[in-house]
């Protein structure tokens, strides 16, 4: 595999990008004086701390504040009718998947009814954390136990109601078959059917940097400021602004440093509202950091669902229709865009494979466990699984290699820009190369051979073998796309590139990072365009007063949407310059060859002017061309045509004890091509913290309750994120194919590692056992579950439990 | 209750609650925020110092714990004139951080880790490293660049 970028994006061969420049993002992090929100030293806070339900579903009798009234510190404590007055709206979601969905009425502090353990039911503000605390704990509520509807396929049959009031725990119903009829006729004609169910295990996302606000009214005028450990301060300005009842333009967010958030922080949550509203009522600075506890309950969850997935395939195992049927957990309410994750993969369920007939059904169900929403991929990890486990079997089935089988049915190469069965226009793809590169640095005719063999001897370490070859769409999202599905706002990203009076470069990006190394890679672009150092080029970003428009960062848009705005604003700039270019140097503006920051006559090199001079000459406007405006600076905004298709091939190898059913990943190859790359250095440690998550869901984590609703993975110690004694280094490898979406040829990165790693090791457990009859397996694989499995294929001769 | 402790080299004599953890009185009573706090649980590293040039989880010791002791915070290692200590510059060459929330415990750890194996493989370094917990990097980079501040052959791919 080519270790180095074969294309550039932007600004030629001499530029910037496309090389491995090291993080501009990193000194202050690595000196601690990077500030996250627990750092900002805010004097006069109060600090908040919410009273939780502890039963899933509860009546809420009585709240009894007086004690902890009383105790030291305390300033103020509200129960949730206290607090009603404080709402313009309920809490938001901005994703009404179909016209008839059931949205239950969502206070940022209960009513009358508790729906999961963790809905806050009072709030106590003191004068320090640990008082505000501590008098929570004399918070006496009194409660009517209901009866809780925990498990998902059980709440799906509606024999308990997860709210009191609500008919059903149906959310919705929401159909892709736009041929139905083909999917039925495939069906009825195919030599092979398969079919399987999986389950995608609740996660929690766990960034390391637990959830933090702190609002602070302004001393002069109504104003106030919001810090937030958020992934989206655009967003959360306008639905603050909606749910609280206060004018937008009042409203200030900032984003200061944010220590991760996989979608966690893709929210409107309640401590935002509540320190918001209660920073109003008390005129004092309110805030709240979330306990590592408290996150289990408190911070939505990731995937949740019940998969269904038959493909219909000739005798060859060419695959002519996929069918999909899905149950998915939205927890207790639907949060920002809890009912559209399953439906950000609902297009993705017949993967890099080209399947003439497709149909999806999702139906959304209400469980009284904390509510789910985005977590890292999004609905595409899940489509991914399903997909990659469901061609496995389907290998299986007629005996042939499951890279064979994925080779068979790739969407060829040719067929680019594809219209798939589910209604995508797929841009660009070389599946083939991916697959054939991962094979290679996985040296899979070794594996498989060294496998034969360890089987021949009969020993107890089975090695397995697991691919998973994932597409994705990113790039959120062309706008009227976006509108066919119902979502509230639009997909577009913002930007601003101006040139100071000194020469020095400032770009204002309205996406918003939080470890990503948006300013490192904005600077590169930026430099490349205008030809300029990118240590000249500053870039502004999470503070809605700064950048006052943007969408922020998830589903891996900021590159191909909002570096797409960014390249576009900094073209503007480049043109305008040209012209006071031409105006001094007295040429036509065709005639100027912009290089390394300066304009030149082309053929008299020697007659130049440089952009800094040109900035500066526009800042003092005395020589301007007629109808000129001052200044150097340029505004875009982007909205995509298309998504993008980032895709690859990865490849999980893990040894199996089969005396202990302990699992160990020994190797892991990942060959992805995520079009061009900006900063290939960035792009790696993309991909290896997904794989490392997405390892993660297939070997050890799960948000458990037990039956009464009670979460019971609450600490690092309960729930397993992998440490770095658990996984092996990965070996990455990379294709470019360039995309047609946007200008850069970007595709989009982030999400890519956890999207393929999960079916990639579950497939490998699999493949390790399934000579012994075992051909299912639920997540996470731990030993228990894999020890079961071969003993019960081992007391069943015939073998089988598929 | 009147603790002092030595924090990078600084006497720091501060007034607290006899519960306050170690954490507390560096980032709150200090105004020293680079440590930070991931768990409520010791489990996740992201607070770890070092106590008289050994790593501990400053969220495990009470400050009174610490009284008349040294403390090195993420804050006191680089060299006054601002170089940083070949760990933090490992970190940075190796892209070792991503939000960076994990890295100043990180950096603290590899940093006792080294003192103690000067010359570790992989293997050591990840096993070293159990109690220090990353959601971004997945450790690649990070293993690489303990591998590479401790000047260590044993290559990562
Ligand atoms: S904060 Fe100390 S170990 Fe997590
Ligand atoms: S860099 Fe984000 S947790 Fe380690």
């Amino acid at each position: 595999m080519s270790a180095t970028v074969t294309e550039r994006a932007g600004g030629g061969a001499r530029g910037v990008v496309g090389t491995r420049m090291l993080r501009r993002e990193d000194p202050a992090l690595l000196s601690g004086e990077a500030q996250f929100v627990h750092d900002l030293s805010v004097p006069g806070a109060l600090h908040l701390s919410v009273v939780r339900s502890p039963h899933a579903h509860a009546r809420v009798l009585e709240v009894d504040l007086s004690a902890a009234r009383e105790c030291p510190g305390v300033v103020a404590a509200f129960s949730g009718r206290d607090l009603l007055g404080e709402w313009a709206a309920p809490m938001p979601c901005a994703w009404p998947v179909t016209a008839d969905m059931q949205t239950p009425t969502h206070y940022p502090v209960a009513l009358d009814e508790a729906c999961y353990v963790g809905d806050a039911v009072a709030v106590v503000l003191a004068e320090s954390a640990a008082q505000a605390q501590d008098a929570a704990a004399s918070v006496s509520v009194s409660y009517e136990v209901l009866p809780a509807a925990v498990d998902l396929a059980d709440a799906a049959s509606d024999r308990v109601l997860a709210h009191d009031a609500s008919e059903t725990n149906r959310a919705y119903i929401w159909e892709l078959a736009p041929d139905a009829a083909a999917v039925e006729r495939a069906f009825a004609e195919a030599a092979v059917t398969v079919s399987e169910r999986y389950v995608q295990q609740r996660l929690i996302p766990a960034a390391m940097e637990p959830r933090g606000v702190c609002v602070v009214p302004q001393p002069f005028g109504g104003d106030f400021t919001v810090y937030s450990s958020t992934q989206i301060p655009h967003i959360l300005r306008t639905m603050l602004g909606i749910t609280a009842g206060v004018p937008e333009g009042r409203l200030r967010v900032v984003a200061p440093s944010v220590g991760g958030g996989f979608g966690s922080k893709l929210n409107v949550y309640a401590e935002e509202l509540l320190c918001l509203a209660l920073a109003r009522r008390m005129r004092r600075p309110v805030r709240w950091t979330e306990e590592r506890s408290e996150a289990a309950q408190a911070t939505i969850q990731g995937r949740g669902q019940i998969q269904q997935i038959e493909l219909a395939a000739d005798a060859e195992g060419h695959v002519q229709a996929v069918r999909v049927h899905l149950v998915a957990d939205m927890g207790a309410y639907l949060q920002l865009v809890t009912p559209g994750i399953p439906i950000l993969g609902a297009f993705l369920y017949h993967g890099v494979y080209d399947v003439p007939a497709y149909s999806f059904t999702c139906t959304g169900v209400f469980t009284n466990k904390t509510p789910t929403d985005a977590y890292r991929g999004a609905g595409r990890p899940e489509a991914t699984y399903a997909i990659e486990r469901a061609m496995d079997a389907l290998a299986r089935r007629i005996g042939v290699d499951p890279a064979e089988v994925r080779r068979r049915n790739f969407i060829a190469k040719d067929k680019f820009p594809y219209a798939s069965s589910g209604g995508l226009l797929f841009d660009s793809g070389d599946y083939d190369a991916a697959l054939a590169g991962a094979l290679e640095l996985a040296d899979y005719e070794g594996l498989r051979a060294e496998q034969a063999q360890r089987r021949a001897q009969g020993s107890a370490k089975l090695l397995g073998i697991g691919l998973s070859s994932y597409v994705e769409m990113c790039g959120l999202a062309p706008s009227r796309v976006l509108a066919s599905l119902n979502y509230a706002a639009g997909g577009w990203e913002a930007a601003t590139v101006r040139m100071l009076p000194t020469g020095k470069v400032q770009v204002v990006s309205g996406s918003s990072p939080h470890g990503q190394g948006h300013e490192t890679s904005w600077s590169m672009i930026v430099a490349d365009k205008l030809g300029v150092s990118p240590e000249d080029v500053d870039v502004l970003h999470s503070d809605t007063a700064v950048s006052p428009f943007g969408l922020d960062t998830y589903g891996s848009r900021s590159l191909s949407v909002g570096g797409t705005a960014i390249a576009m604003a900094a073209d503007r700039v480049v043109d305008k310059a040209r012209l006071l270019a031409a105006h001094r140097l007295e040429v036509a503006p065709e005639d100027l060859d912009l290089e390394a920051g300066t304009f030149s006559v082309r053929g008299t090199p020697s007659r130049a002017v440089a952009l800094g001079e040109l900035a500066f000459a526009a800042f003092t406007a005395h020589d301007l061309p007629d109808g000129m405006e001052p200044n150097l600076e340029a505004q875009a905004t982007y909205d995509p045509e298309n998504f993008t298709f980032p895709f690859g091939t990865h490849v999980a190898v893990v040894e199996i004890d089969s005396d202990t059913g302990r699992v160990d990943l020994v190797r892991y190859v990942a060959v992805d091509d995520c079009g061009n790359q900006v900063n290939p250095l960035i792009v790696e440690g993309q991909v290896h913290g997904g794989i490392a998550q997405g390892v993660a869901q297939a070997m050890w984590e799960e948000a458990a309750y037990d039956e009464a609703g009670n979460i019971l993975t609450t600490s690092f110690a309960d729930y397993l994120v992998p440490a770095a004694s658990e996984l092996p280094s990965f070996t990455l490898g990379h294709t470019v194919t360039p995309s047609p979406s946007n200008p850069l040829g970007v595709k989009g990165i982030g999400e890519a590692g956890t999207i393929a790693s999960t079916p990639a090791v579950v497939n490998a457990v699999v493949d390790a056992l399934a000579h012994l009859g075992v051909h299912s397996m639920e997540m996470p694989v731990t030993p228990e579950r894999v020890w079961r499995a071969v003993d019960a294929a081992r007391r069943t001769p015939t073998g089988g439990t598929s | 209750m009147k603790v002092t402790v030595t924090v990078n080299g600084r006497a720091e004599t501060h007034d607290v609650e006899t519960r306050t953890l170690l954490v507390y009185f560096l980032r709150e009573a200090c105004g020293l925020t680079g440590t930070n706090v991931g768990c409520d649980t010791t489990s996740c590293g992201a607070c770890t110092v070092l106590l008289n040039g050994e790593s501990v989880k400053s969220c495990t010791v009470l400050a009174a714990q610490a009284d008349g002791q040294e403390v090195t915070t993420i804050e006191g290692l680089a060299k006054p004139d601002g170089t940083f200590h070949p760990v933090q510059q490992a970190f940075h060459e190796h892209h070792a951080l991503q939000c960076g929330y994990c890295t100043p415990g990180m950096v603290m750890a590899i940093t006792s880790l080294l003192k103690e194996h000067p010359n570790p493989t992989e293997a050591e370094v990840r096993e070293g490293l159990e109690g220090n917990l990353c959601r971004c990097t997945g450790y690649h980079n990070i293993v690489k660049a303990a591998l590479a501040a401790a000047g260590s052959t044993e290559l990562v791919s």
